[in-house]
C-alpha cells in the first residue's frame, strides 16, 4: 500500500460501515472515475442489492439470473444452503454476470466496505475483463445472453407442459452429462434476439427434421441407387469433439423438441467455456484492480484507515494461498495466483530486475498500463502463465511439480523453483490450466449409417491416464440420447486398451455377430 | 454509468421449484431415510425437521473424466525441503502430499450428501400416501360452521359490498349507450353551424343558424341529464354461506398403565401417539388431546401424568372407555368434533372385562368416533382383550383398527399400516 498521507486534503466519502443506496452511488462514481483513469473499459453496470436467501439462489444456478428449472440446481442449493447455515462457508461476496449491462449482484448484509470492494472487483474489474477478453469478446455475446435464456427458459417449461416434467428432466440430465463436450471451439455463434431465436428455432425444427431423414434413409430404390463404394463411406467424415452438437444433428430419434433442449445445453456450455478457460486471469485481473482502485481512493484520502484495514483483511484472505501440506489445502487459489501474476508484471514494467530483463525483454521497464491491458486482453489462463510466470514469483510461491507415475512405486520432485526448474514448472502450471488436457480427449469417430446405427466414441489417453468410473454412467446418458448401441474404445498410442460398451456385451464376441444384422445387407 | 437496482422485495424462493424436484426425485431414498429416522429420535423432536442423508453415488451427475493411474504432472506451492529428483512415498488415499491433485473440484469430498428437510416438508415424507379414514363428518344439520364463500357480482346488495370496478364498467356503458346517437347528431350539428358561420350571413342563413343553435342547446341538455351514476349501474360482491365439515378434531389417549405396563412400554405407546397427534394436526384446524390413563378405574390425566407417573394394579379396560364415552357427552359435542380414539395397552386385562369393552365399544363408541386404533405392545401372547377386539375388527373395519407393536422399529410401519391410503 503506498501511503502518502500528504495527499490526505479531501474528505472521506462515508465513515461508518452502514450503506445507504446514496452511498453506493457515490462510491461506484468514485471508483467509476478511478478505473477511467487506468483506462479500464467497461460496459454499463447494472448493481442489484439482493438478500443472503437470493444470494444463495443466484449461486445455485450457476450464476445465470434466468435459469430454466433442474434438480441438479436443487440440489445445488440445499448444499450451499445447508453449508452457509452451518458456518463451513461464507457467501460469495459477489455475482457478476457477462451481459450487457453487467450485473452485479451486492448482499444486503455486507458493510460499505464491503460493497466498495465488490463494486472495484465486480464492476470494474470483471466487468472490463468481459468486455475485452478475446475468448470472451469472440464466443460471447453479452448483449444477448440474457434474453437467450429467457427464451431457453421459456422454451424448456412449454417442453415440460407438453412433453411432461420427467422426460424433459432426463433429457436434461444426458445433456448435462456431455455438456463439457457441447463446445464449438472454432466457430463463433452469433447474436440474436429473442424474437428471432424464436423463429429460427422453428425453422431449425422443421429443417434438422429434413436433414436427419436424409441420412438415415431406409426407403429401398435408395438403396437400388447406392454405389457399393458409397456404403464404406465413414461418417463422420473427420472425428467430431463437440459431442452434443453431433448428437443433435445426427441422432436418429430425437424429436424436434429433443433437439432444440440439446441446443440449449450446448449453447449455455458455450456461453461459459471462456470463463472456464480463463479463472486465474479473470479472478487475477478483478483482484488486482480493486487492490489498486481502493489504495487510489485511499491515497486521495477518499477512504478512512478504518476502510482500508477491514479492506485489507478480507483483500488477504482472498488472496491467501496455503502451502501443499496446509490442512486447508485444496489446489492452487486463483485469486492468489492471478493477483500476483497482475502485480509481478507490473513490478516487471516498473522494477525490473536484470533477471526479469533476460527472461522478460519485450516488457521489462515497459509501461506498466499498457502491458497490463495487453496481457489482459490476448491471453487465456493456459497462454497467460506460459507468457508471464516469471521465476520471482515462482520463487516466492514456492512451486514444485511432483511427477506421480503409477508403474513407479515412489512420487518423484520433477523440478522445484531454481534455475533448471523455472521451464518446467512454468510449462508444466500451463498444461494444468489447459482444458483439453484436463478433460479426457473424447470424439465422435464412426456412424454405422447402414448397419446397426450403433456411434464409436474414441478417447485418447494422454500420459496414458484411463478414464474414470463414471465412464460407463455417461455412456447410458449418452446411449439414451442417440438411442442406438454406443461404443467407446479407450486408447493409448493408436492401441485400443479398453472397450466400453452401452448397453454392455462382452469384448469378445466375434465382429461377425453384428454382421448378421446388418440392415444393408438384407 | 451505472444503475443501483434495489432487488430485496423480488421473491427470494427462485431456487424453490429446483429443490422441490431435487425432493421428488430421490423421494424413495429420503422417505426411507425418514423412516429410519423417525425410530431413532427422541419424541421431544419429532417436530422440527430432519436431518437427511443420501449416498452421494445416487445423486451424483455423472462426467468424463479421468481416472487414477497413469503419468502425471503436478504443481504445487509451498515447498519447503524438496529438490529435483527427490523421491517421496505415495501418501495414502490423497492425505497431505496431495499425490492425487485433480484441481480441487469439491473440496469436502464427503460420500454422504446431508440436507435439511424443513418441518412441512419432514411431515410430507413421513405422512406420504397417509388418510385419516372417514374424514369429513357428515354435512351438520346446524349453522354453526360455514364459512362465507365469493359468489359472483350482482344488482343488489348491502352498500358495504359495492364492487367499484364493476360498477363503473356499468355506469360507463350506460352513459355510451344513452348517450350515443344524441352526441352523433351533436357532433354533426356544430360541424354544420361552423359550415354556415363561415359563409355570409343572410336571412336565411341565419334562420338556419337559429335553428341548428336551438338543436345543439336541446341536445347538449339532453346529455347532461344522463346520470353519472344511476342505481341501475350499481354492483354488489355477492356471497353465499357455505357449510363446512368440522374441522376440529379431537384425540382420546387410552392407555394401560397397571404394573405390567413398563416404562419401555409406555415410551412406545408415546412415540405411537406423538405421530397420531401429528397426523391429525395436519388434518384439522384444531386438535386436541385427551389423555386417559386407567388401571382398574380410569382418570383423565395431563400429559406429563399420563406418560411418566407409575401406578401398578389390575387393569380394567372398559372402566376408560366408559370415561371416554362421558368426556365426550360432556365436552365434546358429536356434531361438532370429529372424535378419534387411540388406545396401547399390553394385552392385559381382567378376563371378564373383555366382552364388557367389544359390547361397549360396538354400541356407544364407534357409532360416535371416527376411527378407533387399538395397539397391543406386548412381546408375548395375546390375551382375550385381543380377540374380543378382533372380533369388532371384523365387523367394523373401516372404523376399526389393531396392530402389534413389538419393539421400537416397529411404531412406524404399525402406524403406516393403520392409516394406509385404501382403496374406496
Amino acid at each position: 500500500m503506498t501511503n502518502s498521507p500528504s495527499k490526505k486534503h479531501n474528505q472521506p466519502i462515508s465513515e461508518g460501515s452502514e450503506w445507504t443506496f446514496d452511498l453506493i452511488e457515490k462510491y461506484d462514481s468514485e471508483i467509476g472515475r478511478v478505473a477511467k483513469h487506468y483506462g479500464l473499459d467497461t460496459y454499463p453496470n447494472q448493481i442489484e442489492i439482493i438478500s443472503s436467501e437470493q444470494m444463495m439462489d443466484a449461486y445455485s444456478s450457476i450464476g445465470m439470473p434466468i435459469g430454466y428449472n433442474h434438480w441438479s440446481y436443487g440440489k445445488q442449493f440445499i448444499s450451499v444452503n445447508q453449508n452457509y447455515k452451518r458456518g463451513a462457508m461464507g457467501l460469495a461476496y459477489e455475482i457478476v454476470i457477462n451481459s450487457e449491462p453487467c450485473i452485479a449482484y451486492l448482499m444486503e448484509e455486507n458493510s460499505m466496505t464491503m460493497q466498495a470492494l465488490v463494486i472495484a472487483h465486480a464492476c470494474y474489474g470483471h466487468n472490463s475483463f468481459f468486455k475485452n477478453n478475446y475468448l470472451f469478446k469472440t464466443w460471447t455475446d453479452a448483449s444477448s445472453i440474457i434474453d437467450y435464456l429467457v427464451f431457453a427458459k421459456t422454451y424448456i417449461s412449454q417442453c415440460e407442459e407438453r412433453h411432461g416434467v420427467s422426460e424433459v428432466e432426463s433429457l436434461l440430465d444426458s445433456c448435462h452429462a456431455l455438456m463439457n463436450y457441447g463446445v464449438d471451439r472454432y466457430k463463433r455463434p452469433y447474436p440474436i434476439s429473442v424474437e428471432l431465436e424464436k423463429q429460427r428455432q422453428k425453422d431449425r425444427e422443421e429443417y434438422q427434421q429434413s436433414q436427419v431423414n436424409e441420412l438415415w434413409r431406409t426407403i429401398p430404390e435408395e438403396q437400388h441407387t447406392r454405389r457399393a463404394g458409397d456404403r464404406k463411406m465413414q461418417f463422420p467424415t473427420e472425428p467430431q469433439e463437440n459431442l452434443l452438437y453431433f448428437v443433435e444433428k445426427n441422432a436418429p430419434r430425437l424429436e424436434p423438441w429433443q433437439r432444440e433442449i440439446i441446443r440449449i445445453v450446448r449453447k449455455t456450455a458455450q456461453y461459459f467455456y471462456p470463463q472456464r478457460q480463463t479463472q486465474v486471469m479473470n479472478e487475477g485481473w478483478a483482484t488486482f484492480w480493486h487492490y489498486t482502485l481502493l489504495n487510489h481512493l485511499y491515497d486521495e484520502g477518499k477512504v478512512t484507515d478504518g476502510f482500508m484495514l477491514e479492506f485489507l483483511q478480507s483483500h488477504t484472505g482472498v488472496i491467501f494461498q496455503p502451502p501443499f501440506d496446509h490442512p486447508g489445502y485444496s489446489g492452487i487459489n486463483p485469486y492468489a495466483l492471478g493477483f500476483s501474476m497482475f502485480c509481478d508484471i507490473r513490478r516487471i514494467c516498473e522494477n525490473p530486475t536484470d533477471e526479469d530483463r533476460q527472461w522478460f525483454p519485450d516488457i521489462a521497464g515497459s509501461d506498466w498500463l499498457e502491458t497490463l491491458h495487453f496481457a489482459m486482453q490476448n491471453f487465456k489462463d493456459e497462454s497467460f502463465i506460459l507468457q508471464y510466470l516469471s521465476p520471482r514469483l515462482m520463487r516466492e510461491m514456492r512451486f514444485f511439480t511432483v511427477l506421480d507415475d503409477d508403474k513407479k512405486e515412489m512420487l518423484e520432485i520433477g523440478a522445484i523453483h531454481d534455475e533448471q526448474g523455472y521451464q518446467k514448472i512454468r510449462e508444466g502450471l500451463a498444461r494444468q490450466y489447459n482444458l483439453s488436457v484436463n478433460e479426457p480427449d473424447i470424439q465422435v469417430v464412426k456412424v454405422d449409417l447402414h448397419g446397426d446405427r450403433s456411434i464409436t466414441l474414441r478417447h485418447k489417453r494422454q500420459q496414458r491416464r484411463p478414464l474414470g468410473d463414471t465412464t460407463e454412467e455417461v455412456m447410458r446418458h449418452l446411449h439414451r440420447l442417440w438411442s442406438f448401441d454406443v461404443h467407446l474404445e479407450s486408447s493409448f498410442e493408436g492401441k485400443v486398451e479398453k472397450h466400453y460398451h452401452c448397453p454392455p456385451k462382452a469384448d469378445a464376441l466375434p465382429p461377425m455377430y453384428g454382421m448378421g444384422f446388418n440392415l444393408s445387407a438384407i | 454509468m451505472s444503475y443501483i437496482v434495489d432487488r430485496r422485495l423480488n421473491g427470494k424462493d427462485k431456487s424453490s421449484v429446483n429443490r422441490q424436484r431435487f425432493l421428488d426425485r430421490y423421494k424413495k431414498q429420503i422417505k426411507e431415510a425418514v423412516s429410519d429416522a423417525t425410530s431413532q429420535r427422541s419424541i421431544t423432536d419429532l417436530e422440527s425437521g430432519e436431518k437427511v442423508t443420501i449416498p452421494q453415488r445416487n445423486i451424483s451427475e455423472p462426467i468424463f473424466q479421468h481416472g487414477e493411474g497413469g503419468d502425471r504432472t503436478v504443481i504445487h506451492p509451498g515447498n519447503k525441503e524438496f529438490t529435483t529428483g527427490d523421491q517421496i512415498q505415495r501418501p495414502e488415499s490423497g492425505g497431505g502430499g496431495g499425490g492425487s491433485g485433480e484441481a480441487s473440484d469439491s473440496g469436502e469430498g464427503s460420500d454422504e450428501f446431508i440436507f435439511s428437510l424443513s418441518r412441512e416438508e419432514y411431515l410430507d415424507f413421513l405422512f406420504d400416501d397417509l388418510e385419516l379414514p372417514n374424514l369429513l363428518k357428515q354435512h351438520l344439520k346446524g349453522t354453526d360452521s360455514f364459512r362465507y364463500k365469493h359468489a359472483g357480482v350482482v344488482s343488489e346488495g348491502n352498500p358495504s359490498k359495492i364492487n367499484i370496478v364493476r360498477s363503473m364498467r356499468t355506469s360507463l356503458s350506460r352513459r355510451l349507450a344513452l348517450g350515443g346517437s344524441a352526441r352523433t347528431r351533436l357532433k354533426e350539428a356544430r360541424i354544420e353551424l361552423a359550415l354556415l358561420r363561415e359563409d355570409e350571413i343572410n336571412v336565411e342563413r341565419r334562420r338556419a343558424i337559429l335553428l341548428l343553435e336551438e338543436e345543439i342547446k336541446a341536445l347538449t341538455e339532453r346529455l347532461a341529464r344522463i346520470p353519472y351514476l344511476d342505481t341501475y349501474d350499481l354492483r354488489y360482491n355477492h356471497h353465499v354461506k357455505d357449510p363446512v365439515p368440522t374441522s376440529q378434531a379431537v384425540m382420546f389417549c387410552l392407555m394401560d398403565v397397571s404394573g405390567s405396563m413398563t416404562q419401555q412400554m409406555k415410551e412406545m405407546a408415546k412415540r405411537f401417539y406423538m405421530l397420531l397427534y401429528l397426523f391429525l394436526e395436519r388434518s384439522y384446524e384444531k386438535t386436541e388431546i385427551v389423555f386417559i390413563r386407567h388401571h382398574t378405574s380410569a382418570k383423565e390425566v395431563d400429559e406429563q401424568e399420563f406418560f411418566y407417573s407409575r401406578e401398578t394394579g389390575g387393569t380394567v379396560v372398559s372402566s376408560a372407555l366408559k370415561l371416554m364415552d362421558k368426556i365426550i357427552a360432556d365436552r365434546y359435542p358429536v356434531d361438532q368434533w370429529n372424535i378419534y380414539g387411540a388406545q396401547a395397552s399390553d394385552g392385559d386385562n381382567w378376563n371378564d372385562d373383555s366382552p364388557i369393552c367389544k359390547q361397549f365399544l360396538t354400541e356407544k363408541l364407534l357409532p360416535i368416533t371416527q376411527y378407533f386404533t387399538y395397539v397391543e405392545i406386548t412381546p408375548r401372547t395375546h390375551q382375550s382383550l385381543w380377540d374380543q377386539y378382533q372380533l369388532i375388527e371384523q365387523a367394523y373395519g373401516d372404523q376399526f383398527a389393531m396392530q402389534e407393536i413389538k419393539d421400537l422399529s416397529d411404531i412406524y410401519p404399525v402406524f403406516r399400516e393403520l392409516f394406509q391410503r385404501r382403496e374406496a
